[in-house]
């Protein structure tokens, strides 16, 4: 960031006058928003592809013989097409489309888990998942009688991945873990993970919530089974969410809800399904959200996911740094490989008086335990406050934070 | 540079007045009570605020001793220390009287009728800064809401999340 760029190519910090949203002020300061972890903003291009389906296309999908159902469709199966090329999958078969990384992780756990586990098999996770990679693995170990065993993570805030390459065994019947952490941006060693659980015929899910934001994603390269993120994290509308699945795994799959869409024929004797991704996509889906995230990936590649990913970097460094040298502060997530996201407390400051203090100084951070209590435990803390980065953030943002932060150090002095 | 000085004029001072500050700094009757007849826990838990309260009920149904433990926000600490310094030696009607009309205030003020209840609420009105900050209610009630738990000895830990 302090490095001037080569002038032929705007900076990336640019692109924030296409978000509306990031040109209003709050409580008399310029919003300076570092919640993109739990949710982006959106740019114009996104909000008026969503704008213009409202306008001019509005019908349902996939079964109107009319003009405006056809172009609906089309609109529709058009971000699908986006999609498998942003994350390469190998066909649109792979791509399903979900309302989040929530449900997309929980039809994994239902429809792929629940019919193939029972007592003595193991589901791994990490200790540091958000609940939405939690819940669903326990909710199915219930059922199933199958043991939910949790790799450990260290003082950094860093998988052990010796330890949780040797808890795989002939008995791990899935491994699911996140690509990267939301509550301390940790990176994880995906890479030597699949690797290791390929070799035993396990299947690997990566919770790529907050990787798909931050880094360019090739699933294929990756090597993954199943590979679920949302919309809403990278600068899509809220309610859509994708679950990659390699097409021999779906296709073994039974449905996730029975309804319309996800049928070939039904009757009261019985009824056959859908082909891929259909099976899975019961009811009338988010059509809107689905062609505003469709917009969302033109406007990403469009920026480039590498300069992106480099532009954050600096900035998280810089950040890091700034809020190192704050007195009495401690940093939680200090991996040697991370995304975007810093974890922090300030003194005996609890987390929502310091976030009540730096919204009236306009900066948007999120705290508490960030849908992800076992790591707060791991760290015997109730919560932390989390600054975390986007594309159009820079480092007036992070001084504001600073400056913000150095503030409410003198109210509770 | 003292505290008056950083938020003079700025709107945050009707949430963080002094009296609040004061008692987040330095909670009164902040420990376990051994001899207590009632207690309860108020938990939050996306708030991550957790406090125990403590009552002691004599004979006579008047509290004669209340304190607190556990964690919690600035709001949520100094609305217990208050609760613990201003129900000292209130009968207990008189105490769940003090909570409808804290609650109701914090909550619904503009449904709320206050009514005389006998007992004097004013400092409590240093509270009242938090009805401009939704969020933030629910930290300044979580005592009371326990308060009125132990009483009635309900035994589930009480949440206003």
């Amino acid at each position: 960031m302090s490095q001037p760029q080569t002038r032929s190519q705007p900076q990336v910090a640019d692109c924030r006058r296409d978000f509306p949203a990031l040109q209003q002020q709050v409580s008399g300061h310029p919003l300076a928003y570092l919640d993109n972890a739990a949710s982006a903003q959106q740019p114009q291009a996104v909000i008026d592809a969503v704008a213009r389906y409202h306008g001019e296309d509005h019908a349902n999908v996939h079964r109107g013989v009319h003009t405006l159902s056809h172009r609906a469709t089309e609109a529709y199966e058009g971000a699908r097409d986006k999609i498998r090329d942003f994350v390469n999958a190998a066909s649109r078969s792979e791509i399903v489309l979900t309302k989040g990384t929530t449900e997309a992780i929980n039809l994994v756990a239902q429809s792929f888990c629940r019919p193939r586990l029972g007592p003595g098999d193991e589901i791994l996770i990490t200790h540091l998942e958000h609940h939405a990679n939690i819940v669903p693995w326990q909710l199915v170990c219930e059922q199933t009688g199958a043991t939910l065993v949790v790799a450990p993570i260290n003082e950094r805030g860093e998988l052990e991945l010796e330890a949780c390459l040797g808890l795989m065994s002939e008995q791990t019947r899935m491994v699911a873990v996140a690509h990267v952490s939301n509550a301390l941006g940790t990176i994880n060693p995906v890479a030597d993970i699949v690797a290791a659980a390929r070799e035993l015929g396990v299947p690997v899910l990566l919770d790529g919530a907050q990787g798909v934001p931050h880094m360019a994603i090739d699933v294929q390269a990756l090597g993954c089974d199943f590979y679920t993120f949302s919309g809403h994290k990278m600068f899509g509308p809220t309610g859509t969410g994708v679950l990659y699945g390699r097409e021999t795994l779906l296709d073994a799959m039974p449905p996730y809800q029975g309804g319309g869409d996800m049928i070939l024929e039904v009757s009261f004797e019985g009824t056959t399904y859908n082909e891929l991704p259909y099976k899975f996509e019961a009811g009338t889906p988010n059509i809107s959200g689905t062609i505003g995230l469709g917009a969302a990936i033109d406007y990403l590649n469009g920026v480039g996911l590498d300069r992106i990913a480099r532009h954050e970097d600096e900035l998280l460094s810089y950040m890091t740094r700034k809020l190192a040298d704050l007195p009495g502060i401690r940093l939680f997530g200090t991996a040697a490989s991370k995304a975007s996201v810093q974890s922090f407390l300030v003194g005996d400051i609890h987390p929502h008086d310091l976030g009540t203090i730096l919204d009236h100084q306009g900066v948007a951070i999120r705290t508490g335990h960030h849908c992800a209590m076992p790591v707060m435990q791991f760290f015997g803390i109730p919560g932390t406050a989390r600054a975390s980065l986007a594309l159009y953030n820079t480092e007036a943002d992070v001084d504001q934070l600073i400056a913000a932060i150095t503030k409410a150090q003198r109210l509770f002095a | 540079m003292t505290a008056v000085d950083i938020l003079q004029g700025e709107d945050l001072r009707d949430l963080y007045r002094e009296l609040i500050l004061d008692h987040a700094r330095n909670p009164r009757h902040f420990h376990k009570l051994e001899t207590a007849t009632h207690s309860a826990e108020g938990i939050n838990p996306l708030c991550g605020d957790k406090l125990h309260l403590y009552i002691t009920i004599d004979d006579a149904g008047v509290i004669s001793e209340a304190a607190f433990e556990g964690s919690g926000c600035a709001i949520s600490v100094a609305s217990a220390s208050l609760l613990t310094d201003l129900v000292t030696g209130l009968g207990k009607q008189q105490a769940l009287d003090c909570f409808a009309e804290i609650t109701g205030r914090l909550t619904a003020p503009d449904a709320h009728q206050s009514r005389d209840i006998g007992v004097n609420l004013d400092k409590l009105r240093a509270l009242d800064g938090v009805r401009d900050y939704p969020s933030r209610v629910k930290c300044a009630t979580l005592a009371w809401h326990a308060l009125n738990s132990a009483i009635n000895e309900q035994q589930e830990p009480v949440s206003t999340e």
